[in-house]
């Protein structure tokens, strides 16, 4: 017997009586404004910055960042990632701006698809993370938001909700621990 | 040497223990301060625990779906009945690919399955990836806990680790200049590492896809740059469909850490462009654990941790003393399904207060657990005599009302006259740290007859 079947009639034999699936909370009702203040919050404990459109170009330059990928029209790139085939090519860049499409108002949470990223590797890979998203794009919760998203839309998908930290040694908190050493955010 | 021996020694640095006991309950408070957040938080968890019953009952259904599914999606499912046979799959897709390297995100499975050591006796070097796991792999050591590894280290040991074997200036314990360390280190081995291992947090049997929870983003920096990228998972990690990963990401980190979410939330459903996705889903006795009616529950955990930062018992004896298992309250209802004999001592290694039940975001009834275990520990024959000898003369003598009188009056009697050494031995383990209480002049049966007819 293969060991798919030995481990699934191991499970028939084993399995309780069948228990029904409850249902999930509904959405809220819809409430932008305090969505946006509570998304700004969160993510600000989440030692994450806001930005405005304006404010893109200058916080890149000023980050005196060599190596630039922008998938957004704020903000000019000196790399174009579509002209890159191999990831590890990724290895020296320094900022990366790129869109997000949905974010979550309860945890600070942003979803970026492989097709937002362009690469997978780009939002974690990348020295300084900017991410630009639409007001119109917030939902309240991660129920909201795992109804309004498709998961295997696309191969990869990921919700970001701060810079890479880590509070491995002795509780400390550190940010950057292998992927962003920061993560701005652009409301638009 | 079981889990008192272990936590003996544990306790013997006062220091040390009574910081770990601090750092833990800090971690504690900051989940209570979280959940506060969430008004519905009880109503969250009892739908965390009752899609996880609706998965023990369709778990086999569940898991064919996901591999259909995955397959659909270009993705590579393989099953293991156990350790052995899971670390030779992931070792025959290594080898196929002649990679002699790889990098490696928290997984408790492959730990569980020793799969480091099997493929490093295969001449592959294992690079774990998460801070705290690398730090414990350069010691050589087991983690002490499976959300914080090395929990139990102080910064100025991991400074003289890495000062070994990074190079890190002698006596520096700084954190920031640690993890920067640590973070140049591990962007060498991310970009010279051929294939990528991750654990799994959940399976979504719908789609096919895998999701796997970091806050260090190590996870995505291994699997987006190797071509070959591996998900092993326990076949309890499945779950019927996407909207159900909106109850457990609001679970997840709030009981781990007092997150509201994990950093990265990351969902892997085909392979990248000119790359490999494979996923092994593994048995190892969770089948066996599934077919116990009173400790099946156990698998719906959803490795939190939460239960280890809560329990008193674990915050004051250090995760080795649970014996290279996963540790803390959830391990010690599932390390004795495992070997009865061997790890059946850890279900004493609570006070039965019942607070890693509290706080378990999926329900699952801990305590009532460990107290079964113990009845099963005794049935089969696995109670050390120090503790056999005792109970059944406790259970003599309070079958017999008049024995037990006068054993009670003899024990006030002993007790008093008795010369402190008699007293104070190594067979009185409570005494060894404690005073005992004063002993009473009288039962309370004495004093209540001298009293029942002075109604005042």
């Amino acid at each position: 017997m293969s060991s798919k079947a030995s481990i699934l009639e191991r499970i028939r034999a084993a399995k309780p009586a069948d228990r029904p699936l409850p249902s999930l909370p509904s959405d809220p009702p819809a409430a932008l404004a305090e969505w946006e203040e509570a998304f700004r919050t969160v993510l600000a404990a989440s030692k994450t910055t806001f930005i405005t459109r304006e404010e893109i170009p200058g916080y890149v330059a000023a980050s005196g960042a060599k190596t630039i990928v922008s998938t957004r029209p704020e903000c000019d790139g000196n790399l174009d990632p579509r002209t890159v085939a191999d990831p590890l090519q990724l290895a020296g860049v320094d900022v990366a701006v790129l869109s997000a499409r949905l974010g979550v108002a309860e945890n600070g949470a942003l979803w970026v698809s492989e097709e937002e990223a362009v690469h997978r590797v780009m939002p974690f890979i990348t020295q300084h993370l900017v991410l630009v998203l639409e007001r119109e794009q917030l939902v309240g919760t991660m129920h909201q938001a795992y109804r309004r998203i498709d998961i295997a839309a696309t191969g990869f998908g990921v919700f970001i909700a701060g810079p890479s930290k880590t509070a491995d040694i002795e509780q400390s908190l550190v940010i950057g621990a292998h992927g962003p050493r920061s993560l701005a955010v652009c409301l638009c | 040497m079981t889990h008192a021996h272990r936590a003996a020694a544990f306790l013997q640095n006062e220091d040390r223990a009574n910081w770990h006991d601090q750092s833990l309950w800090h971690v504690r408070s900051k989940r209570d301060g979280s959940i506060a957040g969430i008004p519905e938080w009880e109503s969250l968890r009892q739908l965390g625990s009752d899609i996880k019953d609706n998965v023990l009952s369709n778990l086999d259904t569940y898991l064919e779906a996901f591999e259909e599914k995955a397959t659909a999606n270009g993705v590579t499912v393989h099953w293991a009945t156990d350790a052995e046979e899971h670390n030779r799959i992931v070792h025959g897709i290594l080898h196929r690919h002649a990679v002699d390297r790889i990098v490696k995100s928290k997984s408790m499975l492959t730990e569980e399955c020793h799969l480091n050591e099997y493929l490093e006796a295969r001449g592959i070097e294992v690079v774990d990836t998460d801070l705290g796991e690398r730090i414990i792999q350069l010691r050589s050591e087991p983690p002490s806990h499976i959300v914080m590894p090395a929990i139990h280290l102080k910064k100025e040991e991991i400074g003289q680790l890495f000062h070994e074997h990074l190079g890190t200036e002698a006596g520096a314990s700084d954190p920031q200049y640690l993890t920067e360390a640590a973070r140049q280190h591990l962007r060498e081995k991310f970009l010279a590492a051929r294939a990528a291992i991750t654990g799994v947090n959940f399976a979504v049997a719908e789609t096919g896809g895998v999701v796997v929870c970091t806050n260090e983003g190590n996870a995505d920096m291994g699997v987006h740059l190797a071509p070959v990228q591996i998900h092993c998972m326990g076949i309890e990690k499945i779950i019927p469909r996407a909207e159900h990963l909106g109850v457990f990401t609001r679970l997840l980190a709030r009981s781990a850490t007092g997150q509201p979410v994990t950093i990265y939330t990351s969902h892997h459903h085909r392979p990248k462009p000119g790359g490999e996705m494979h996923v092994v889903i593994v048995d190892n006795g969770r089948t066996t654990q599934l077919a116990r009616e009173d400790f099946r529950n156990s698998l719906k955990c959803i490795r939190c941790g939460a239960c280890m930062n809560t329990c008193p018992i674990y915050r004051r004896s250090g995760g080795h003393s649970y014996d290279h298992t996963i540790p803390g309250p959830i391990g010690s209802i599932l390390s004795p399904g495992i070997d009865l004999k061997k790890h059946g001592d850890l279900a004493f290694a609570s006070t039965l207060c019942g607070s890693c039940s509290d706080v378990c975001p999926v329900r699952i009834d801990i305590h009532d657990q460990l107290y079964k275990w113990r009845q099963i520990v005794s049935k089969e024959g696995h109670l050390p005599a120090t503790k056999r000898l005792p109970l059944a003369g406790a259970g003599t003598v309070l079958q017999h009302s008049g024995l037990y009188n006068f054993m009670g009056q003899a024990a006030r009697v002993a007790l008093r006259m008795a010369p402190r050494a008699l007293v104070y031995n190594r067979l009185n383990a409570w005494g060894a740290s404690r005073e005992l209480p004063e002993v009473p002049a009288e039962s309370f049966k004495q004093w209540y007859n001298r009293n029942k007819n002075d109604k005042a």
